[in-house]
């Protein structure tokens, strides 16, 4: 076989795993929305759920997505960004630091669950703050936060040297470097890594299970002490608890919450194009 | 005339290796001093010992002292941050950030908290011209600096750096990037900045020390082998080593 043969040959085969490994997610997708779109209406979105979840919307669920999707923003946010800038900027390579990149690499491959009862334990008994939207924020935004840090650092590293030497021969202190000069130009990427980690938080069903998530509550929640219903939980609930659930019911929550999780991942990346775009150094 | 620096028994170490070798060196006051001598005989380290930017490398070691202004600047206690405001730095490369021509001007006063919005934009509009760039960039202040040329991004850190009003100005062969032409420009205005600030200018191009400085000292692998008015070190140097390298034999 020619060498212009063999070329051919493995980009076609490349290609083809490409295609397969991509062809589940589009036939969930498809899927999903063929089932659910018919579901989807106002008082869908709108309206507490009625009848035992069977009638109604998803409102409260859908609602309660989005504080918790507030609360874990501002749980993490801080957080990271503080971790991040230590690691970046100031952290030598000393025992402490390998300690703290391990355990950022741990925490991102512990499973959720694992979060949940960390939450449970931690936030919800210890702190009694009772299952709470802030105990489940807290929750997520751990969950969040070795994610967020990684991209946050990368973020941060990948704004040149240079600026900063310029920056401290002008007489700027380092933390002034830092929030002047490093901080603006690592911001879209930090931004990026944040809402990629919202989004997968909004997803999430078990560490919001023993720490915040409502089985059946059709009022709003009046502080961030109450409990609330969520997305993800309430596709469990209905899927799995509640006799005679209307199939289409169902997968209008799915497709409800694919949406919100693929929205933030298309903001993320939509930010992150147009900052490799406009970068220009 | 006065000294301004004032550099005694001045060792300089990178971990074990010696880059610096017991340098006595006085820079004469709003006088352009040039540092020549082959690549690696430690005169960019040299230059970053005066502003104390060494300070950043985890490595690197000082010995012995550097007065400015009779102060030395090695002692315990001396403010680094503040006495970077002090001496200015201009690069090898053309390093503008990527922002707007004001921004980059303004960005030093703004963020020592030195000027008010008012007296910003007039220290933006002194320091570009001083530094003979503002007729080229008058109307187009909030473009990118990133679409200039090299030389005027070359003229634009210029302004950058004494925008915060340093007395000293260290420039690394800040001409190293750029046409003659552009060369020649920034060589001129070396020549006006000279009468408000000591200036000190690293270069490899023996050419420009001998047009553009007042005095010249010549490094040789960590030493300082010469120093003298200018113009007496190229017509009669008084070492060997100095007089084969500048006409060319070694180096
Ligand atoms: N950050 C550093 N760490 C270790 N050695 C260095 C460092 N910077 C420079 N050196 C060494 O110090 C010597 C002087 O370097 P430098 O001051 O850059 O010379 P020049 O500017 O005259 O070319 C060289 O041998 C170089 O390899
Ligand atoms: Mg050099």
């Amino acid at each position: 076989m020619t060498r212009q043969n063999m070329n051919k040959l493995m980009i076609g085969m490349v290609s083809l795993v490409a295609t397969i490994v991509v062809i589940p997610i589009v036939l969930v997708i498809i899927y999903v929305v063929y089932n659910g779109i018919g579901a989807i209406n106002w008082e869908f979105l709108t309206a507490a759920p009625r009848n035992g979840m069977r009638e109604g919307g998803i409102m409260p669920a859908l609602l309660g997505t989005v504080f918790l999707t507030f609360g874990t923003a501002i749980v993490s946010f801080p957080l990271a960004i503080a971790a991040a800038i230590y690691l970046a900027e100031y952290a030598g390579d000393n025992m402490l630091t390998r300690w703290v990149r391990l355990a950022i690499v741990n925490l991102a491959g512990i499973p959720s669950i694992v979060y949940g009862l960390f939450g449970l334990g931690a936030f919800v008994l210890f702190w009694n703050l009772g299952t709470s939207i802030i105990a489940g924020s807290l929750t997520l935004g751990v969950l969040t936060l070795p994610v967020v840090i990684s991209t946050a650092e990368e973020a941060i590293l990948s704004v040149p040297q240079s600026f900063r030497t310029v920056s401290l021969s002008l007489g700027a202190s380092r933390w002034q470097t830092i929030r002047h000069q490093v901080l603006p130009h690592a911001m879209p990427g930090i931004i990026t890594g944040i809402i990629l980690g919202l989004g997968r938080a909004a997803g999430e069903t078990a560490p919001i299970l023993f720490t915040v998530a409502a089985f059946y509550l059709p009022e709003l929640p009046k502080s961030i002490f109450d409990q609330t219903m969520a997305l993800p939980y309430h596709l469990y609930v209905i899927s799995t608890q509640v006799p005679d659930m209307p199939l289409s019911n169902q997968y209008g929550t799915a497709l409800v919450l694919l949406m919100i999780v693929f929205s933030m991942t298309l903001v993320a990346t939509v930010i992150r194009t147009n900052m490799r775009r406009r970068r220009e150094w | 005339m006065n000294n301004k620096i004032d550099v005694r028994n001045f060792n300089f170490y990178y971990g074990d290796f010696q880059a610096l070798d017991n340098i006595n060196l006085a820079i004469r006051e709003k006088q352009i001093t040039a540092l020549i001598g082959p690549s690696g005989c430690g005169k960019s380290t040299f230059l970053r010992s005066l502003n104390r930017m060494n300070d950043e490398i985890a490595s690197a070691r000082a010995e012995g002292e550097v007065l400015l202004d009779g102060k030395n600047i090695y002692a315990d206690g001396v403010d680094v941050v503040e006495l970077r405001q002090h001496i200015g730095m201009v690069f090898q490369r053309p390093n503008p950030f990527p922002q707007s021509i004001y921004d980059n001007v303004a960005f030093g006063p703004r963020v020592l908290g030195q000027a008010r919005k008012n007296t910003l934009d007039d220290i933006v509009v002194q320091s570009l011209q001083d530094a003979a760039l503002w007729d080229e960039v008058e109307h187009r202040l909030h473009n990118s600096a990133l679409d200039l040329n090299p030389g005027q991004q070359q003229r634009l850190c210029i302004a950058r750096a004494i925008a915060v009003k340093p007395d000293v100005i260290l420039m690394d062969e800040p001409c190293s990037a750029l046409d003659p032409v552009a060369t020649l420009s920034v060589e001129d205005l070396m020549h006006r900045l000279a009468e408000t600030y000591t200036i000190v200018i690293v270069t490899h191009n023996m050419q420009q020390a001998a047009r553009a400085s007042h005095y010249t000292a010549f490094f040789w692998l960590g030493k300082l082998i010469e120093f003298q008015e200018t113009r007496k070190l190229f017509m009669s140097p008084q070492e060997e080593l100095t007089e084969s390298y500048i006409s060319g034999r070694r180096g």
